[in-house]
């Protein structure tokens, strides 16, 4: 049986526009993923679990409020504290183009802001999926 | 015992979650693991709850969940949601309702689609559950998908099964009589803040006092407000003196062999699916055949007399 893409789609922190975040998971939905849905306000701590209990292959965070810089860190740096690095991460939002690439370093290995097509997430997550 | 299967005794979320995903692709390593864990089970009380789509399902397991880990207990939860029979894709969206829970070390949450299996549930649910009581979960919580009429499947997997209604479906509890209204060990209905209540509470009563079997025990009807934590503490307690029920009257043991009779059906369906249509000599003939049949070359009957000859002699 073939294996399927688990994927977890959370929005961290304060911030309430969730259209972006639930357009993405219908997507990976019909891409034939299995898109786990927590909805708003979660934390670092809350993503992390879920993603274990889950046993997710990538995380998908998403924030429009500017705080990704704190809060798409505090997800990665506990995900290798956790020995998690197995995971994909991938993020969307309002990011400005120089914040990209610490991101990147810090370990969002993909980011996508507005007018990215869903099928190039799709791509880039089957293409990058760690196991 | 490897290290995977020693680590899901000791209750380590990883390796839970693992053998579970292993589980769930039918990975030979996870039928290996069950034959270890199997005989460090049946410790858990297995509750199933199911009903329509919106009834509150959700959000009654959450507030079930903190009830009993007032308690001290440990919970796990099997969230089923469906898998799209075009994509096999699924979104799934209940622990939207119990992310409170999210940090709880004595809590298990997961999320599973139904990848095609009919009657409410998926396929490894039964791993599953003996993965979760395994691992020393005391409670364990099965949520269906949100079912019509006939999706009842869990009463084999649960040892005690809540049927969860809301008010306002008025003359629709008429019509599902028959399927879901017959198979609650307690009713609930939810969202009790709604008009209609004691009217749906007299229906399900009216039809308890026509089609209830069990001589010696009453199905009762409760009423909750799971979005404030109402009616709660007396649902645990109904929940508790059914589990004393099947106990006392050694209904346990009857309910237990059921579910292994629909764990061993399921994985028997399942090896025999795979054997015909992955591994067999049929595999790549399954398409022709079928094209056969279309075009009334043959019929579907003797298609599977001969793929079931070739399997079983």
């Amino acid at each position: 049986m073939e294996r399927k893409i688990r994927v977890l789609i959370a929005k961290p922190g304060l911030d309430g526009h969730d259209r972006g975040a639930k357009v993405v998971a219908r997507a990976l939905r019909d891409a034939g993923m299995e898109v786990i849905y927590t909805g708003l306000h979660q934390t670092a701590d809350m993503v992390v679990e879920t993603a274990i209990q889950e046993d997710v292959d990538v995380i998908g965070l998403s924030l429009l409020s500017g705080a990704h810089m704190t809060l798409f860190v505090d997800v990665t740096k506990l995900l290798k504290q956790r020995g998690m690095q197995d995971v994909l991460v991938v993020g969307g939002g309002i990011i400005p183009e120089q914040d990209a690439p610490k991101l990147k370093k810090a370990g969002v290995s993909g980011i996508f802001g507005p007018g990215t097509h869903c099928d190039e997430i799709v791509n880039f997550i089957k293409k990058n999926v760690k196991r | 015992m490897n290290d995977i299967t020693s680590n899901v005794l000791k209750g380590d979320s990883r390796s839970i979650a693992r053998l579970i995903t292993l589980a769930e692709n039918n990975d030979p390593i996870a039928a290996n693991a069950m034959k270890v864990i199997h005989p460090k089970t049946g410790n858990a009380h297995v509750i199933g709850i199911t009903g329509v789509m919106g009834s509150g399902k959700s959000t009654l397991i959450f507030e079930l969940s903190r009830e009993y880990r007032k308690k001290g207990l440990k919970v796990g939860i099997i969230a089923i949601d469906p898998t799209s029979p075009f994509s096999g894709g699924a979104l799934l969206g209940d622990r939207i309702r119990m992310m409170e829970l999210a940090t709880d070390a004595g809590v298990f949450i997961r999320s599973m689609g139904t990848r095609g299996m009919l009657g409410g549930l998926t396929s490894a649910v039964y791993d599953v559950v003996e993965i979760l009581d395994a691992s020393g979960k005391d409670i364990i919580f099965v949520e269906t998908v949100g079912v019509g009429q006939a999706e009842v499947d869990v009463i084999k997997l649960a040892d005690t099964t809540l049927v969860t209604l809301v008010p306002g479906l008025g003359d629709s509890i008429q019509t599902i009589k028959a399927g879901i209204m017959e198979i609650a060990d307690i009713y609930v209905v939810n969202k009790a803040d709604r008009p209609g209540v004691e009217q749906a509470v007299a229906e399900i009563e009216s039809l308890i006092d026509i089609t209830c079997s069990e001589k010696d025990r009453k199905i009762p009807v409760l009423t909750t407000i799971a979005k404030q934590s109402k009616g709660i503490v007396e649902l645990v307690n109904e929940i508790e003196n059914h589990k004393n029920y099947l106990k006392n009257t050694k209904m346990f043991e009857a309910q237990r062999k059921k579910r292994y009779e629909a764990e061993l059906i399921e994985i028997i369906r399942k090896r025999l699916m795979n054997l015909i249509f992955d591994e067999s000599i049929f595999k790549d003939k399954v398409e022709s055949l079928i094209d056969q049949i279309s075009k009334k070359k043959v019929d579907p009957y003797t298609v599977a007399d001969e793929i079931l000859g070739k399997i079983l002699k």
